[in-house]
This record gives C-alpha cells, sequence and structure tokens, in this order.
C-alpha cells in the first residue's frame, strides 16, 4: 500500500463478502424450494429469494468494484483521495440503500423486473451514491500526477456502468419495449461496460503480480476491451430473438454473439501469456491463482456457455429455461466474482501488513470454491437440458417436466454446499488478515513496480 | 507490430461504430412497418395489468415471452392454453395455489385485477415471437400443425 487512503478499499471489501454470504444463504432456499421444501415459503416466497439473491449479486459485486477503484485509483494517479470522509459516507449510503432494497423486496416493494428490482424511488437514492463515488475517482484521477491507462479504463467502465443505469428508468406501457431497453443495462453491463472494469482490474493485477511492461499489458488491455464491444454491443440482439422485436436481431444478434466468445479467449490467452513473459514474480500466488482463474473461468463461463445457447436456432428452445441459469452462474463466477476475489486477496496483504500470501486457507479456498461452482453449473446444465427436451420437444407440462428434474437440484445443493465452504473459508482467511493500518505502508510495494 | 496508439483506435473507433450501428438497428426496429411489439393494441387495461405484473414480481418466479425465473410455467401463452376461468380462479383465491405442491403466493386479486392481469396476458399471447410462441405453447404448436 503506498497511500493511506486506500485502506478505504477494505471497507467496501469487508461489505462485499457479507452481502456475498447472504446473496448464497438465499441460493440455498431457492435450491431447497425447488426440491419441495419450501417451509419458509410464507415468509420468503420464491420471488422474494430471487430478487434478494440476484439484487445482492450485483450490489457485492458493485462494492468489489468501487473498492478495487479506491485501492488502483490513489496507487495509479499517484496521489491520495480526494476525501476520505466522503468515500465513507458513500459506503455507508451504498449500504443503506442496499438494505433498504432486500429488506423491501421481504414486503412487496420492488419493480418487479428483472436484476432490477430496486424500487424507482430508491433507483433515485442509487444514482446520488453512483454520482458520489463517480466524483471522489475522477477528481483524484484528474488532480493525480498520472494518468495510466489501466485507471483510464476502469474509470470510464464505472462511468458508463452508471450512465447504463439510465435506460433502465425509463418507463414504457410495452413489455416488450420494457424488456428491449431493460437489456441495454443488464447486457450492456455485464457483456460490456463491466468488462471494462474486469479488464482495468486484471491489468493492474497482471503489472503487480507479472512485473511485466505496463506499456505492454495496456496495449493489448486496449486490444481486448476493443473486442469486447465489438462483439458485445451488437450481441445485445440475441436478447431479442423471442421476445417481440424484428427478425433483424436473430441475424446480427446471432453473428455479434458467435463473435464474443473470441474476447473472452483473447483475455484468457493475454493472462496466461502475460505470466509467463514475466520475470519479477510476485510472492503473492493466491491472487496469482484467483488472476488467471479470473480470466480462464469467464472464458468458460462467459464465453463457451454463453455460445452454446446464443444461436437463434438453439436459443429458440432453450430461451427461458435453466439452461440460461447454467450459463449465469459460471459466467459471473468467472468473469467477476473472481476478479473481485482476486483484488481482495492481491491488497489484503498490502493494506494489513500480513503477508498470508501462499497459505492452505487461501488454496482451499480457491479450489472448493471452484470445484463446488462448476459442479453447480453441470447440475444447471444438466436440468436444463433435460428441461428443454421434456417440455419443449415432447410437449410435457411444466410441473411434470419440474418434478422429472428435481434429483439434478439434489446435486446442486451439494456442489452448493461445497462452494460455500469454500467461500467461507475464503472469508475466514480474510478475517485473519486483521485491520488495514498504516503501518502496512510501502512494505511490499516498495520492491514490485 | 501493434502500437498502444493503434490499440486505443481500434478499440474507441470499434465502439463507437458499433454503438452506432445498435442505435440504428434499435430506430429500424421499432420504425413504422418493422415494428412487431403489438403496440397498437395496448389499453388501458393491459397496461394496468402489466403494473400489477410488475409489482408482484411474477416474474420472480414465472417467465414472460422467456424472461424471468424458471420456478414456474412460462406464461406467454397461458390464456390459449388454459382458458381464462382457470387463470381467473389462480389469480383470485385467498389459499396458495400449489399444482404438484409447488406453492405460488395467494394474492386474492378482486375480479377486477384478475381481469387486468389476462388482458395483459392476452396482449402478450399476440405479440409475434419469431416462432417462439410455437415452442413455449403445446397448444399454440398443435394448432400451428392443423394450420399448416
Amino acid at each position: 500500500m503506498k497511500y493511506k487512503s486506500q485502506k478505504v478499499a477494505y471497507w467496501f471489501f469487508a461489505l462485499s463478502m457479507l452481502l456475498l454470504v447472504l446473496q448464497i444463504t438465499y441460493g440455498f432456499i431457492m435450491g431447497f424450494a425447488r426440491i419441495g421444501m419450501d417451509g419458509l415459503h410464507e415468509f420468503i416466497p420464491f420471488n422474494t429469494a430471487r430478487a434478494v439473491h440476484t439484487n445482492l449479486l450485483v450490489v457485492w459485486l458493485l462494492s468489489g468494484f468501487m473498492g478495487a477503484a479506491y485501492y488502483i485509483i490513489p496507487e495509479e494517479a499517484q496521489r491520495e483521495l480526494v476525501s476520505v470522509k466522503l468515500a465513507y459516507v458513500q459506503l455507508i449510503s451504498l449500504a443503506a440503500v442496499g438494505v433498504a432494497a432486500i429488506v423491501g423486496y421481504h414486503f412487496n416493494w420492488w419493480e418487479g423486473r428483472k436484476f432490477l428490482e430496486i424500487p424507482r424511488q430508491l433507483d433515485y437514492l442509487v444514482v446520488l451514491n453512483v454520482l458520489l463515488f463517480l466524483a471522489l475517482i475522477l477528481l483524484t484521477l484528474f488532480k493525480g500526477k498520472r494518468k495510466t491507462t489501466t485507471a483510464l479504463v476502469l474509470t470510464m467502465g464505472l462511468l458508463f456502468a452508471a450512465l447504463l443505469y439510465i435506460p433502465g428508468m425509463l418507463p414504457f406501457d410495452s413489455q416488450v419495449t420494457d424488456s428491449f431497453f431493460r437489456w441495454w443495462v443488464v447486457h450492456l453491463w455485464v457483456e460490456g461496460v463491466w468488462e471494462l472494469i474486469m479488464g482495468g482490474i486484471l491489468a493492474f493485477l497482471l503489472i503487480k503480480l507479472t512485473g511485466v511492461d505496463r506499456e505492454v499489458i495496456e496495449k493489448w488491455l486496449y486490444v481486448i476491451v476493443g473486442l469486447t464491444f465489438l462483439s458485445g454491443v451488437l450481441g445485445t440482439g440475441h436478447h431479442y430473438y423471442y421476445i417481440g422485436v424484428n427478425k433483424i436481431w436473430l441475424i446480427v444478434g446471432g453473428i455479434f454473439s458467435a463473435l464474443e466468445p473470441l474476447a473472452f479467449l483473447a483475455m484468457a490467452l493475454f493472462a496466461v501469456n502475460m505470466y509467463r513473459k514475466g520475470e519479477k514474480k510476485h510472492p503473492n500466488k493466491i491472487a496469482l491463482f484467483w488472476t488467471l482463474g479470473a480470466a480462464i473461468v469467464s472464458f468458460v463461463g462467459a464465453g463457451l456457455l454463453g455460445f452454446a445457447h446464443t444461436l437463434p436456432q438453439t436459443n429458440l428452445y432453450t430461451h427461458g429455461t435453466l439452461v440460461t441459469a447454467m450459463h449465469g452462474h459460471l459466467a459471473f463466477w468467472g468473469a467477476y466474482a473472481m476478479i473481485v476475489l482476486a483484488i481482495i486477496s492481491y491488497s489484503l496483504p498490502n493494506m494489513t501488513g500480513r503477508k498470508f500470501y501462499d497459505g492452505v486457507r487461501g488454496r482451499v479456498a480457491f479450489w472448493t470454491a471452484n470445484i463446488g461452482m462448476i459442479g453447480m453449473t453441470m447440475a444447471f446444465g444438466v436440468a436444463g437440458v433435460a428441461q428443454v427436451y421434456l417440455e419443449r420437444k415432447f410437449g410435457m407440462e411444466f410441473m411434470a417436466v419440474q418434478k422429472e428434474i428435481s434429483i439434478h437440484f439434489v446435486v446442486l445443493i451439494i456442489c452448493a454446499s461445497l462452494f460455500a465452504v469454500g467461500i467461507l473459508t475464503y472469508i475466514y482467511d480474510f478475517y485473519k488478515h486483521g485491520r488495514p493500518t498504516d503501518e502496512a505502508l510501502e512494505t511490499v510495494e516498495s520492491t514490485y513496480l | 507490430m501493434l502500437s498502444k496508439q493503434q490499440a486505443r483506435a481500434f478499440f474507441l473507433g470499434g465502439t463507437l461504430v458499433t454503438f452506432l450501428i445498435f442505435i440504428g438497428l434499435t430506430i429500424y426496429s421499432f420504425s413504422d412497418g418493422n415494428d412487431q411489439t403489438n403496440y397498437e393494441n395496448i389499453t388501458e387495461q393491459v397496461v394496468r395489468g402489466k403494473v400489477i405484473w410488475e409489482e408482484n414480481n411474477c416474474m420472480g418466479c414465472h417467465t414472460i415471452l422467456g424472461e424471468g425465473a424458471y420456478y414456474a410455467p412460462e406464461l406467454t401463452k397461458v390464456i390459449e392454453r388454459r382458458g381464462e376461468g382457470y387463470v381467473k380462479a389462480v389469480l383470485m383465491t385467498p389459499v396458495p395455489w400449489a399444482p404438484n405442491d409447488r406453492k405460488m403466493v395467494a394474492y386474492g386479486f378482486s375480479e377486477e385485477e384478475a381481469m387486468d392481469v389476462i388482458a395483459f396476458f392476452n396482449w402478450i399471447g399476440e405479440i409475434d415471437l419469431n416462432g417462439f410462441d410455437r415452442i413455449v405453447s403445446p397448444l399454440a404448436k398443435d394448432k400451428q400443425l392443423t394450420n399448416n
């Protein structure tokens, strides 16, 4: 850690960890409901659990991204954050809005639009919160001694993510238009601007962990985010095949979605090659695991498994089935959850001064969580494919099919338990690092860039 | 070999061009003659139905136009499949509807509210879904086969 204000990041990461535990808890509630154990139905019906599960994901990832920005931007701009106090105000208000939204979901207070369930009144508070965050980051960046590509790409991602929230707040009478512009937020976030954020964090980590020249890493960063946008923006079309808009999207979405895995492949090859090229290896092996893991698992989860159902001919049968849940879980895990866990693993020893660089706990957490998540993905995949054939090909009733496939949810719960053990181990390791301290200033960083 | 400036130009240029094409296609697909969203048939009742649909997060269990949570049936062609009477009963019942043991929240809607939701489903059922309607509803599929 080079600047005292970087410590703010710790508390954003701590909030992330807390929300992640809650997200997993609600995931279990849904998993058990699917095998008929729905004792909580009266208090937490499936739609509440589902809204809480997906919104917590978004909030803990955003909190992780914000923490990453508070850690990375001072170091890249070579100055302290413009205001640490306001950063804490932003943290507390983010947590308050998040908690209000989640409590509200238990009392039927929501918008009922997939992924964007937050009620309109709270939307405005989210906007205020994000504006405060952006102001702090942008001011720090522009007052800083240098403006690196890594910092610019990360900031651009955060800025566009905020701008793209607006189409989701427009009111529409038509379900079709509503859905159309909802994907401007959701798709262009996860397959667009969030990848700028991911790319920015990945570049920062690779510079620190491999010792490869910044110019080389940042040049390839541009190429990768360029490929992401080239395929991802028009790839939005894969959400428009069967929701009631023109057939032109079948062609456009089909072609550009097929290109999307290439961007993820490029990212995976980039990360692995930089690691191979690097001569000055950082001793923080756990951070390296998560960093390379993020690049590789995002290629499998977002790239390959996404492509598995984005061709219009396939999607005609898989649209609206559990096949989507299969892709969704590994994609979010690989691309976003793992990169947040990577930056936490890297920055935590630097903020606290405790160098658990290659501990058993860290390795157990990495492998258990990953094996658990891959198992979950497979369970969803088998259930989804069976659902497609039984329901869509053989015309069986929805609930009859659900009974047939419920065994795969038993497997899902077993794998999810393994995953949860991995995450709890990670969090225990987080806790064992202790609190951030000014004594940790410059202890590690001086030797590495 | 590619320079950093060229890489940046590729990123900025590529993003700008694809985004402009994306906006162009959006305008194209909602323009007269290309719009197939069934917008002209939206009534006030349909809009009221959509509001009820959203306020109760029906998408948190069901799917509609293939979007939702995969826990409860797809409702795109539900009126054609089940008939208005059945759907009305599900919406108005004061005890949780639980076919095959999977419970639905008992919303206990008034008759007027139930009819609004049914109007919304009827409107959804008339949208041209590029063939998805035939896949999603066995009844609609049979109808298509008979027509052919």
